[in-house]
């Protein structure tokens, strides 16, 4: 089933696994606009931007928090992810009709919370609602925070992860008697596996995305990078820190991954790399780990591992869901409350929302039994010790002009229409460009 | 409610021909001016400012700052490179191929219609759907396109991350697409044609295709430059198929100028620079569409 060449049915399994996941995410379609009057008596507003199996997962969350508290009518909006949700949050909270609670990414904090459009929660209105910092995972709580004050309560985190196909691994001899991935530790030890890999597949060792998806190659750039210890911007993005021959150093290897060894396609799309590993043409695969519910419904062998630490220190890209409560004119106290009854619903279904692949920030989810047997979510748990998230700007932040810049000149590495120093040159201009810019916040 | 308007001009002369005139025009103007006007001019305001999306008001005023950064930004430049190639790309097909079948469909004798709906029927289809269609059929190695070339001995070709094929990517695309436009223009000016002059022709022994290059192309001259300047005014404002298909990528080779727009109004919040770049590019594709109008009326002429 694995050996062999991609043949056409097992490609379009694949592609049906890739193709009902990108059904499933354009279902999330806006169902209110903008020029909403400001929310009254028991209705509770809340965006997100949750499709695919998210989205399923969300919707049931909602539903049980309309059983337990029928008091208040819930009206929830899914938008489509990426820039176009931040600039619609954006301009309802400035147009004075925002939602009660809104989805956002913690690395979009260095953006909106200076712009003023977040309301800031004090301890106080936390604690009448049973939550303290001592309930959350100190990075996403850390995270949370905008010049020392808490605009957010992290929901998740979500960060870069390792798939493998067990039974390929089995067969490259990369598995442990346990059925646990050794330990890769080195540049060449990763080489080393996705050759073997490849061996098994007779395709692919690796899958990951490099076209039209900038936001993959930047979460695997910067993962590298900051384990050699580089940094990129200070100042909350106002001078460059760029460290070129770190960056060098990462370009290079992406680039061995992709045109130097061919053991990743150098110019597959997210749904092409899905359906790669969904149809065993490859042994591993990078991304984040919301994937998971896709794989396990293609019913394939697979487990999953922390983004190994090959160039020294421990780091992984990841970012964070967290409830904000977008600012109000005239805010009052019932909306806060109906607000924090509803965010504390939220973090009481960790263990519904962990299922998805992302590790809670509430503690007393993390913690518990139920999560660790939670497999193979439990295996790369430990992830959330090691996160870094995108280096603050007004311009940084999921789905930014930031990463399309990096991404861009990433991929192109990757691709082979860069060389890695053109790369390296491409990413540094960009960077003094978008910190040379006045910041509109 | 015709015949009443006439009547009612019949009898009550010019002005009151004019009043009707203008009531009925009364509903689309206003709505013209509070939507495409007004907001035309507050961009041009705003660009004379450091206007931020995410900040009320205009905020400090920049002069020609704006203007200065916009003719002197190389991705700017970049990208209305781009929106020009595109044009310069997909101009020619879409009205050589648009008549050609035209002519094809219309020398038909039985089930003319199929071969109208056929022609026609991807115009009406959203750009996300041809977007998705394409994208699979793009997908290196293991697409439709790449799937055939394969038993021939061929590919893969990375259509979507090389830049040297990107654009041609979405120009086959985009062809393939708004192909239908045109040829429904072309297929309404051929019924113009008085079939008369094809009998004479036919009597003084003239071919078929001396027949199509002497009457049927010549007496659709005015269709071709409706064409023709619709399809420039068209391509320069490309955005949605680029973006699905391609982000602008690979690696910005073929953002469009809206796009650009687009990315430092929206995602970056710099409103002010966005509407400097908006009235750049508004001047650029008005030289460009006034220049192509007398071009194409001066050949009309000449023909």
């Amino acid at each position: 089933m694995v050996r062999g060449t991609l043949t056409r049915r097992r490609f379009l399994a694949g592609c049906a696994t890739a193709g009902g996941a990108l059904a499933a995410s354009a279902c999330g379609w806006p169902a209110q606009g903008f020029g909403l009057a400001a929310p009254s008596g028991g209705v509770l507003t809340y965006w997100n931007l949750f499709g695919g199996g998210d989205g399923v997962r969300m919707v049931a969350m909602q539903d049980a928090f309309g059983r337990q508290r029928p008091d208040i009518s819930l009206d929830a909006t899914t938008l489509t992810w990426g820039n176009p949700y931040y600039t619609k949050l954006s301009m309802a909270t400035l147009g004075g009709a925002p939602p009660d609670v809104a989805i956002m990414h913690l690395a979009r904090m260095p953006q909106l919370a200076p712009a003023g459009l977040l309301r800031p929660l004090s301890d106080d209105e936390l604690a009448r609602h049973g939550m303290s910092a001592q309930d959350f995972a100190p990075n996403p709580w850390q995270q949370s925070h905008s010049n020392g004050r808490l605009y957010a309560i992290p929901l998740d985190t979500h960060p870069f992860t390792l798939y493998y196909n067990t039974d390929v691994g089995r067969k490259a001899g990369l598995l442990a008697d346990d059925g646990s991935l050794l330990p890769l530790t080195s540049p060449g030890a990763l080489l080393a596996a996705f050759d073997a890999a490849r061996r098994v597949t007779g395709q692919f060792g690796l899958a990951i995305s490099t076209a039209n998806d900038p936001a993959t190659p930047w979460r695997a750039f910067l993962t590298f990078y900051t384990q050699l210890g580089g940094e990129m911007l200070r100042d909350n993005g106002a001078g460059v820190v760029f460290d070129r021959a770190h960056a060098l150093t990462v370009l290079e290897f992406l680039r061995e991954l992709t045109i130097g060894r061919s053991l990743a396609p150098s110019n597959f799309d997210y749904g092409s790399t899905v359906a790669l590993f969904a149809s065993q043409g490859a042994g591993f695969y990078w991304e984040g780990e919301w994937e998971v519910t896709t794989f396990q419904t293609a019913r394939i062998p697979f487990d999953m591992a922390p983004f190994p630490a090959v160039f020294g220190r421990a780091a992984i890209q990841a970012d964070s869901h967290s409830f904000v409560i977008p600012r109000l004119e005239h805010d009052d106290p019932e909306r806060l409350d109906r607000a924090l009854i509803f965010i504390r619903s939220m973090l009481d279904q960790s263990q519904t929302w962990a299922e998805g692949g992302h590790i809670p920030a509430w503690r007393p989810t993390l913690d518990s039994a139920a999560y660790r047997a939670l497999k193979p979510q439990a295996h790369y748990a430990s992830a959330a010790d090691s996160v870094v998230y995108d280096p603050p700007a007004w311009y940084s932040g999921s789905g930014s002009d930031f990463e399309v810049a990096m991404g861009s000149a990433i991929a192109a590495v990757m691709n082979g229409t860069l060389g890695p120093a053109a790369g390296a040159d491409q990413m540094l201009a960009a960077l003094e460009r978008l910190a040379g810019t006045a910041s509109p916040v | 409610m015709p015949g009443n308007v006439l009547t009612l001009s019949r009898a009550g002369g010019a002005p009151a021909r004019s009043v009707v005139a203008t009531g009925m025009l009364l509903p689309f103007g206003v709505l013209y001016a509070l939507f495409l006007v007004l907001p035309s001019l507050y961009a041009l305001v705003m660009s004379f400012f450091q206007t931020s999306l995410v900040r009320p008001g205009l905020s400090d005023f920049a002069g020609l700052d704006n203007y200065r950064q916009v003719l002197t930004s190389g991705d700017f430049w970049a990208s209305v490179g781009h929106t020009v190639l595109f044009t310069v790309l997909t101009t020619p097909p879409l009205v050589a191929i648009a008549l050609l079948l035209a002519l094809l469909a219309d020398r038909l004798r039985h089930g003319r219609w199929v071969y109208r709906l056929v022609f026609f029927a991807p115009y009406v289809l959203p750009s996300t759907v041809v977007f998705l269609i394409f994208s699979w059929m793009y997908t290196p190695g293991i697409g439709l396109i790449d799937g055939y070339l394969a038993r021939v001995g061929g590919g893969p070709i990375s259509w979507l991350t090389d830049p040297r094929l990107a654009m041609a990517a979405v120009v086959l695309m985009t062809v393939w697409w708004t192909l239908g436009f045109n040829f429904v223009l072309y297929l309404a000016g051929l019924q113009d044609i008085p079939r008369e002059l094809y009998d004479a022709a036919e009597v003084d022994g003239a071919r078929r295709w001396h027949q199509i290059w002497s009457i049927t192309v010549p007496l659709l001259g005015r269709t071709t430059t409706l064409v023709a300047v619709l399809q420039v005014i068209a391509s320069l404002k490309v955005f949605d198929q680029i973006y699905l298909l391609l982000g602008g990528g690979p690696n910005y080779a073929t953002r469009p100028a809206i796009e650009y727009i687009y990315d430092v109004g929206f995602t970056s919040y710099r409103v002010g620079y966005a509407s400097a770049v908006a009235v750049v590019f508004f001047l650029i594709v008005l030289a460009i569409s006034a220049v192509w109008f007398r071009i194409v009326r001066r050949q009309e002429r000449e023909a």
